[in-house]
């Protein structure tokens, strides 16, 4: 049974955080490309800087010698979440508004996002340096094993609290988000446009409104995504550039414009990663005795070596592009 | 136009001797050197963007397929390779390959269709990767246990940079042909993801090309600084001369590629693809084959990407597949065509230029201004800046986003503009603009 | 003094202008129609009142305010509401979300609005957690047409509500802008099918090239010689 267990920490596990990083990233992406229309290129920059905004945030709490049951990167979250919005409304207002003001074709303002990126990352790394960071420098990351000795187990599961905390804080997000699109005045505007801009203009919709409400919610959810994943890992500049474009394709896979689907796309992108380089070898392992005298089964099944692991999310990425750019749940979601 | 490209250029050689008073000669050199090759790649893009309106994000992609290359091509033979069982397993390997794409092909004729046909290309996808990993595998591991990596054909530099433009040609093809029908934001993640699949391949196939190993030192095309010194120049004058040399052989290959695109532009073949930027439906209304048009030209920029690739790589003396970013690969030659002015040869040109020197000597330039920072702020009992170096090593980045930024809200059209007037385009534009 | 007056507009896409002067008046209660050829600046002149194409000279008056160049968004508390001819309606949405949106800018409580809406288009009841998109072409104009009442407008504009619709679905979508106006909304709409949608104007307007070359009662209209040897096809 510790082969079910392997299993268990290394697919489901972190399969689950993965997806959870990506969801939370995607929704904002979509979002932004439903209302705006452009690829938003800089979005893993404002997760790094929503989660360097909670770093110091955590840092000032520590230094006040704030000690609570949960970690301090947790609990200044809220406020964390409040200035990256504030931090992303101030990005559109200075970079992306008076180029739409202009009326440019979004492919622009996709470079714009390019010129974004380059400048957060440039100022991330001019004020902190290049160096990795840790949430847990002074208090260390609390694991929990869970004793599976009830189904025949010898090794325990494992998962980390920040783990834990990123995967209950992506479902309250999720239903959070639900809420508002589904029972909010504003979220349902939000959809409109998304749907028919000209329409909802039409309708007497504040586009500028729901523009602004655009930018509150990716750029919050950037912070909750970027936060939690450096909480789970460390906190370095190119933390989120990096899975920027797996991100991109968890977007893509759910149709670009649609929350849930990118919902649904961040977790089958997650998953696909951790799927395709777990050795399924391991699994195998119980059924040796079953094999004839002196045979053995392959030492590594795993789909794909794991040095290619993130390259699954770009292949993903460029398949669903060319087989169906309007994603896999079209008609599922709205 | 003509005379603002002009004073432009006049200026860029200026600021270039600047660059020489301050830096010093062997410095400047070097990075004339490069800046040309980037003026050849920001070409490329060019003619891919500018002509063709073909979003091409993956320029990263084809830099590294092009320094692949010329290592390749020129690094000496690896006797250890040959005269092991290697060859004979690759020859497997590409017997594999073979199969399987015959298996992949032979599927897609099934007349059929529907969910069956879908399954059966799965399948035959699945099959087709099997039987090339039951081949690979065994094959890399042995290679690289016995003989490091395949090593080179020892052919001359040059050779391998007409072989980087073949290779990003083959490359840009396969690609073009999957890709290009799709809009313009959707090309830009599907090709900087086919550029990111390309890195992930080149850095972890060691058997082929070291991977983060790296291959090194790579010749050079003509006599190197050292040899030089045997011949009774200094060690500065040494450096100095070869790269010179060096930068006349890339500046020839650029100048060369700007004669071939500038009349390619101005003849009936350039009008053409102009009419099918911006205005691609009438023109396939008109009997044109878009799709072919851009087939060409993204073949066409990619392989003066390549090229570029190529030349970088065989100057740099190493090919190290760890070292290629997407910002300073990709995004960076973005900044130098937008800059420089997309749809104009010379301007994009003078983009490349003009934004490697940039991009290079922000680091020196911040570098200074945080000394002198540090000092007043030391002065004023507010201690020194820490960690200057790697600080300003940083700013190059940040102001390569201003710098685009600063362009797309004040010149978006470049330095040196598009040329052509289009009267109807343009009053489409103001349409927009006036509905949005 | 009408309660919407436009007076010589000017406006186009930013090229050549594509209206040279137009003026229209209507009153609470009337249908205006405006027919005219292909290009004779009908649905232009709707964009043009409704602030989603510049202005370059003309007044606007509703309720003797100029509303030239206003914002949709200013527009719509004002007490104008537009159908557009096209993606008239959000696919994505059930029929009723849609008629929230059509009441996105009233704050107080719409209920029984949204119950006589469903009273004017019966078949929409029972498809009310539809998604719009999914529904006929004749229910997505009522649709639209509900939205569109859903903010209590004083002007109804409608940009040919029956283009592509069955005969028995156009009398319908007829027989409701009637009794619209009977409640004192003042409809002003652009139709193909001149005739019939004259047959109900109280105000018609014949554009051509931009301009009014007829303006008149619905009856006057219909009766005059030339404009049926004109525009109506003899």
């Amino acid at each position: 049974m510790n082969e079910l267990v392997f299993f268990i920490n290394k697919v489901l596990i972190s399969g689950t955080v993965l997806g959870s990083v990506y969801a939370l990233g995607a929704v904002g992406i979509t979002l932004i490309f439903g209302i705006l229309r452009f690829a938003h290129f800089a979005h893993g920059d404002l997760m790094t800087l929503g989660a360097f905004v909670s770093f110091i945030l955590a840092s000032i709490a520590t230094s006040l010698g704030i000690q609570t049951f949960w970690p301090n990167g947790f609990i200044i979250l809220p406020f964390a979440m409040v200035i990256t919005a504030g931090l992303a409304l101030g990005i559109d207002r200075g970079f992306y508004q008076p180029l739409r003001a202009r009326g440019v074709k979004p492919v622009t303002l996709l470079i714009a996002s390019i010129g974004v990126t380059l400048m957060i990352q440039g100022l991330i790394r001019l004020f902190a340096g290049v160096r990795t960071r840790s949430f847990f420098e002074e208090v260390p990351k609390e694991l929990f094993r869970l004793d599976m000795s009830v189904i025949g187990a010898s090794r325990p599961l494992v998962i980390s609290e920040p783990q834990i905390l990123l995967v209950a804080s992506t479902l309250a997000a999720v239903i959070a988000l639900h809420l508002f699109l589904t029972r909010s005045r504003l979220g349902k505007g939000m959809r409109a446009m998304a749907d028919n801009a000209d329409l909802a203009r039409v309708s007497g919709i504040n586009t500028r409104h729901v523009i602004r409400a655009t930018w509150v919610i990716a750029g919050a959810l950037a912070s909750l995504a970027g936060t939690m994943l450096a909480l789970d890992v460390t906190l370095k500049p190119d933390l989120a550039f990096n899975i920027i474009l797996p991100i991109f394709a968890a977007a893509i896979v759910g149709g670009l414009g649609h929350a849930y689907g990118a919902i649904a796309g961040g977790f089958l992108v997650g998953f696909a990663e951790t799927l395709s380089v777990f050795n399924w070898s391991v699994l195998l392992r119980p059924f040796k005795g079953l094999l004839p005298e002196g045979w053995s089964f392959p030492s590594d099944l795993s789909i794909v070596p794991t040095e290619y692991k993130l390259t699954v999310a770009f292949v993903i990425l460029v398949v669903v592009l060319l087989v169906r750019p309007t994603g896999l749940f079209k008609g599922a979601s709205s | 136009m003509m005379g603002r490209a002009l004073v432009l250029y006049v200026a860029l050689f200026g600021l270039l001797l600047g660059v020489g008073m301050v830096m010093g000669a062997p410095f400047t050199v070097r990075l004339s050197v490069e800046a040309a090759a980037f003026a050849l790649i920001a070409l490329g893009l060019n003619i891919q963007w500018g002509y063709g309106g073909l979003f091409n994000f993956g320029v990263m992609g084809f830099l590294m397929v092009g320094g692949f290359a010329v290592t390749f091509i020129s690094v000496p033979l690896n006797m250890d390779f040959w005269n092991s069982q290697g060859p004979f397993m690759l020859a497997k390997v590409l017997a594999a390959a073979a199969i399987g794409a015959a298996l992949i092909v032979w599927v897609n004729r099934w007349k059929v269709t529907g969910r069956k046909k879908r399954v059966a290309q799965v399948a035959a996808w699945v099959l087709a990767y099997l039987i090339y990993r039951s081949q690979i595998d065994p094959a890399a591991d042995y290679i690289e246990a016995n003989a490091g990596f395949v090593g080179g054909l020892g052919l001359p530099v040059v050779v391998g940079w007409a072989f980087g433009g073949l290779l990003a040609a083959g490359v840009a093809f396969i690609i073009g042909k999957i890709c290009l029908g799709l809009r313009t934001d959707y090309l830009a993640i599907a090709t900087i993801g086919i550029s990111e699949i390309i890195r992930a391949l080149i850095k972890n196939m060691d058997w082929l090309t070291k991977g983060t190993l790296t291959v090194s030192p790579l010749p050079w095309p003509v006599p190197k600084p050292q040899e030089l010194q045997e011949f009774r120049f200094d060690v500065s004058q040494s450096f100095i001369w070869s790269r010179a040399a060096f930068g006349i052989l890339v500046v020839a290959v650029a100048v060369g590629a700007l004669v071939l695109a500038q009349r390619a532009y101005g003849g009936p073949w350039g009008r053409m693809m102009r009419a099918i930027r911006d205005n691609h439906v009438a023109a396939a209304a008109m009997g044109k084959n878009v799709k072919a048009r851009q087939l060409e030209l993204f073949v066409f920029g990619s392989v003066l990407i390549g090229i570029g690739g190529a030349i970088l790589t065989s100057f740099a003396q190493i090919f190290d597949p760890g070292g290629y970013q997407p910002i300073n690969h990709t995004f960076v030659i973005w900044v130098m065509l937008i800059v420089g002015g997309s749809g104009n040869n010379v301007g994009a040109m003078f983009g490349g230029v003009f934004i490697y020197v940039v991009w290079v000597m922000s680091e020196p330039a911040s570098q200074a201004l945080f000394t002198t920072l540090s000092s007043w702020s030391a002065d004023f009992g507010l201690g020194a800046i820490p960690e200057i170096e790697s600080r300003a090593l940083q700013m190059r980045v940040f102001v390569l986003g201003l710098v685009i930024t600063l362009a797309l809200r004040f010149a978006p059209k470049g330095l040196i503009p598009e040329v052509i007037k289009r009267p109807v385009a343009e009053t489409q534009e103001k349409a927009v603009a006036v509905r949005s | 003094m009408a309660l919407l007056d436009v007076k010589g507009v000017h406006a186009g896409y930013g090229g050549a202008p594509v209206l040279n002067g137009v003026d229209i008046a209507i009153d609470a209660g009337d249908i205006g129609v405006i027919v005219g050829p292909n290009g004779a600046g009908k649905s232009t002149t709707l964009k043009a009142i409704f602030g989603l194409l510049k202005v370059s000279a003309g007044e606007i008056l509703l309720d003797g305010t100029d509303i030239a160049n206003s914002e949709p968004d200013r527009l719509v508390p004002m007490g104008l509401s537009f159908v557009p001819q096209e993606f008239n309606v959000f696919t994505s949405m059930s029929v009723n979300e849609n008629f929230e949106m059509g009441a996105y800018i009233r704050r107080d409580d719409f209920s029984g609005l949204l119950v006589s809406i469903y009273d004017m288009f019966p078949d929409l009841k029972a498809k009310r957690n539809q998604k719009a998109g999914e529904l006929s072409g004749g229910q997505r104009q009522m649709v639209a047409m509900g939205r569109a009442l859903m903010c209590g407008p004083k002007i109804l504009m409608l940009d040919e509500p029956s283009a592509g619709l069955s005969p028995r679905y156009m009398s319908e979508i007829f027989g409701q802008v009637t009794k619209i106006a009977q409640s004192g909304v003042a409809v002003l709409m652009v139709e193909q099918n001149a005739r019939q949608a004259l047959g109900l104007a109280s105000k018609g307007f014949v554009l051509a090239g931009g301009k009014n070359r007829f303006t008149g009662t619905g009856q006057e209209l219909l009766d005059d010689p030339e404009v049926a040897k004109s525009f109506l096809g003899g």
